[in-house]
C-alpha cells in the first residue's frame, strides 16, 4: 500500500533525497528553504544511506561542492533562494561548462536585491537563460504540489545524468512552505562506487592503468576546442527541447483562451478557469513543468484555435517573452503579475484577465 | 679504447642515476623558464608514486599558471574556479574519504579570491592537503599585485609599489591557518635549491600521509619565484627571494601536531 504522510514541499525535497540515493547535500541557510537541510540534519540519512550532508559556509561554496561531489559521479544536490542562487550562478556556469550532473533547488522569493522573503517567479530568466555568464541552459523544473517537490528531485537526477547538465528545480516560497499529503515512492539505493566506475567512465574515480586521466574542467583555451564544446551543449540542449518538454494541459481541448501559468501560480489559475467556466467563457490553462525546455511546440499547436493567451507571474513578465515568442505576433498575448510577495486570488487573476479580453 | 663515447654507450639501465617519476606525463611544461611550479609538480609527481597512490589521488587544479597542472600530473583532476578549490576538495573528500585529495593554489586564488573557501576548509579540518604556491604575484594575468605582494614591491598594478596606505600590508594567510584548530600540520618551504626541495618533498610526503590518518587539514606553502612576473633572471629571482620573501615568509613549521 502506498504511504502518504503530511509535509512541506521543502521537506519533500529533503525527504526525497534521502530515499532516491542522493550521496550528498550541501547547503546554505536562507529563508524560505532552510527546511531543506534543517530536515537533513534531523533524518541524520549518514547513519542509514551514508549521504553526507553539509552546511557550507557560502552558496558559493555549496555549488562548487557539488563541482567535486558531481566530479566523482555522485549524486548531489543543493538548495537556496533567489538571493543565493545569484552567488550559485558563477558554479552553475562552471558545472554547464565541465558537463557535470546536479540537482539544485531554488525555492524563489522576491527580488531583486535582498527583496522579500515571501514567495516570488523572478528568477525565471536567471534559471532559463542562463544566470551565469556563456552559453548554457539547464533543465528547468517546476513543481506546483509538495508531491513534485519529492518527485522532481529523482526526476532532475534522472535528467542530470541523461545530459550531464546541472537541473534546477524552480519553486517558489508557497511550493516550499505549503504542506500536502506526499505519496512516498519505492526507494532508490545509492550507487555503488563499482556502478559508478562502470557507468561513468568520465568521473575521477582515480586513475587506474587501463585508462586515461580524467580531467574535469570547462577551459579549453584552443579556439576550435572551445568551439567543439560549445557546439556539444548546444547540441544537448536541442536533444533537451526534442526529448523532455513536460507540460500539463488543462481543459485546453475547446479552449478560446488560455492562462500560462507555472508554480503556485498554475494552481491558483486552476481556480481561475473554473470561475471562467461557470460563466461560459472557455478559458484553458497550459501549465509548463520544464520552464527549459519551453512547451513552445504545444502553444504553437494551440495557437490557431486561440483568441488570446495570457501569462500569469509572481514577476514584473518574464516567462510571457517566451510565450511571445512562441506566438510570433499571431495572437494577443497579455500579462498579469503580481510583484513584492504578494500572490493574487483567483478572482484577482479572472478580472485581469476579464479586462483584457474585452479589449480584443 | 674508444676516445668518445656515444649516446647509446651512456642511456643504459645501469648508468641511470635519475629518471622522470611516471606520475609525470610528457607534456612539455607552459611554465616559464626559472618558475618553481614545476619542481612542485615533480615534488608531488615522485610522493604520489612513492607512496604508489596514483589511482587514489584525485587532484584539484586552481585558476592561474597552475590550471594545467593536469596536463604534467598522471592523475584524475577537476578544475575548480577561482578561489573554489577547497570547496570541490571538500566534497570529494567526504563523498570518497578513501582518496587522497589535494588542492594546487597560488596566493590569488588561495589569498584573495578564495579567503572564505580556504578557511573553511581548513576550520572544518578536512582531510585533504594543500598546496599553496606563494610567489607574491598573478602570473597568468601578467603580473598583478598579490594579497602576498611584499610592500614596495613593483607590480602592474602597483606599479609605484605597494604602500600600506593604499593596500594594506601583505596577508600572511599561513600564520593565519595554522591558527586553526582544524589543521595538523601547517608549514612553509621553498624550492630554490636542491637541499630546499627536498625538505619540500618531506612536508609533502608527511601531508599525503596525514590525510590517511585523518588528522585534519595540511597545508604546505612553497614560497615561490615568477621570475617573469618580478622581471627577474631565473637566478637573480632565487636571490631576490632568498633576500626578501623570507624575512616575511619564514621558512620551518608553524605547525605540527
Amino acid at each position: 500500500m502506498a504511504e502518504f504522510i503530511l509535509m512541506k514541499g521543502n521537506e519533500a525535497i529533503a525527504i526525497s533525497a534521502i530515499r532516491n540515493g542522493c550521496d550528498g547535500y550541501f547547503g546554505y541557510p536562507i529563508t524560505p528553504q532552510s527546511e531543506v537541510m534543517e530536515t537533513l540534519m534531523v533524518e541524520r540519512p549518514w547513519e542509514t544511506t551514508g549521504m553526507v550532508v553539509l552546511q557550507a559556509e557560502s552558496e558559493t561554496s555549496s555549488i562548487n561542492m557539488l563541482y567535486g561531489g558531481a566530479s566523482c559521479g555522485k549524486k548531489v544536490m543543493t538548495s537556496s533562494s533567489s538571493p543565493g542562487l545569484s552567488l550559485m550562478c558563477e558554479g552553475l556556469s562552471y558545472l554547464a561548462g565541465a558537463e557535470l550532473p546536479c540537482v539544485v533547488v531554488n525555492v524563489v522569493r522576491g527580488g531583486p536585491g535582498l527583496g522579500t522573503i515571501q514567495p516570488g517567479q523572478g528568477d525565471y530568466f536567471q534559471a532559463c537563460k542562463g544566470g551565469g555568464h556563456g552559453d548554457y541552459k539547464m533543465v528547468v523544473l517546476a513543481p506546483n504540489s509538495a508531491q513534485e517537490m519529492y518527485d522532481f528531485v529523482d526526476l532532475g537526477f534522472d535528467l542530470a545524468f541523461k545530459y550531464l547538465t546541472p537541473v534546477m528545480i524552480l519553486a517558489d516560497g508557497v511550493v516550499g512552505q505549503m504542506m500536502e499529503k506526499v505519496e512516498l515512492r519505492p526507494v532508490k539505493p545509492r550507487w555503488s562506487d563499482q556502478e559508478i566506475k562502470q557507468n561513468f567512465k568520465w568521473a575521477t574515480t582515480g586513475k587506474t592503468p587501463d585508462r586515461k586521466q580524467n580531467v574535469l574542467t570547462s577551459l579549453a583555451l584552443d579556439a576550435a576546442v572551445h568551439e567543439r564544446l560549445n557546439h556539444k551543449l548546444q547540441s544537448k540542449y536541442k536533444q533537451m527541447e526534442k526529448e523532455d518538454v513536460r507540460f500539463e494541459s488543462y481543459m485546453c481541448e475547446d479552449a478560446d483562451h488560455i492562462i500560462v501559468a507555472y508554480g503556485c501560480m498554475a494552481r491558483i489559475c486552476e481556480n481561475t478557469v473554473e470561475l471562467a467556466r461557470n460563466e461560459g467563457i472557455k478559458l484553458g490553462l497550459l501549465r509548463p513543468i520544464t520552464l527549459y525546455p519551453f512547451p513552445t511546440v504545444e502553444i504553437q499547436r494551440l495557437v490557431p484555435q486561440l483568441k488570446s493567451i495570457m501569462s500569469v507571474e509572481l514577476s514584473a513578465g518574464q516567462m510571457v517573452e517566451d510565450v511571445r515568442l512562441a506566438v510570433n505576433g499571431k495572437i494577443p498575448v497579455n500579462f498579469f503579475g503580481r510583484l513584492g510577495g504578494i500572490v493574487p486570488s483567483p478572482h484577482e487573476v479572472y478580472e485581469a484577465f476579464k479586462k483584457e479580453i474585452n479589449k480584443l | 679504447m674508444p676516445t668518445t663515447m656515444e649516446l647509446k654507450d651512456i642511456i643504459k639501465p645501469e648508468n641511470m642515476v635519475y629518471s622522470k617519476s611516471p606520475v609525470l606525463t610528457n607534456n612539455v611544461m607552459h611554465y616559464c623558464p626559472g618558475c618553481s611550479h614545476g619542481t612542485v609538480h615533480k615534488l608531488i609527481a615522485e610522493v604520489i608514486e612513492e607512496m604508489g597512490i596514483q589511482e587514489k589521488t584525485i587532484g584539484i587544479s586552481p585558476v592561474g599558471c597552475s590550471v594545467f597542472a593536469y596536463n604534467y600530473i598522471d592523475i584524475d583532476w577537476q578544475q575548480a574556479a577561482h578561489g573554489r578549490a577547497p570547496a570541490l576538495a571538500t566534497a570529494t573528500k567526504r563523498l570518497c574519504p578513501d582518496k587522497y585529495v589535494f588542492t594546487y593554489q597560488g596566493d590569488g586564488d588561495l589569498a584573495s579570491i578564495g579567503t572564505a573557501e580556504i578557511i573553511h576548509a581548513c576550520n572544518r579540518g578536512e582531510n585533504i592537503v594543500v598546496i599553496f604556491i606563494n610567489n607574491a604575484i598573478y602570473g597568468m594575468t601578467g603580473g598583478q599585485m598579490a594579497p602576498t605582494t611584499l610592500l614596495g614591491m613593483k607590480t602592474s598594478t602597483s606599479p609605484y609599489g605597494r604602500t600600506e596606505e593604499l593596500h594594506g600590508k601583505p596577508l600572511k594567510i599561513t600564520d593565519l591557518i595554522a591558527q586553526l584548530e582544524g589543521t595538523c600540520y601547517v608549514t612553509r618551504q621553498s624550492v630554490q635549491s636542491a637541499v630546499a626541495s627536498r625538505k619540500t618533498k618531506r612536508a609533502i610526503r608527511k601531508a599525503f600521509e596525514n590525510s590517511a590518518l585523518n588528522k585534519g587539514t595540511s597545508f604546505v606553502e612553497v614560497v615561490s619565484a615568477c621570475n617573469s612576473g618580478w622581471k627577474l633572471s631565473p637566478v637573480k629571482s632565487n636571490e631576490w627571494m632568498v633576500e626578501n620573501m623570507f624575512p616575511s615568509y619564514p621558512i620551518g613549521d608553524l605547525k605540527d601536531r
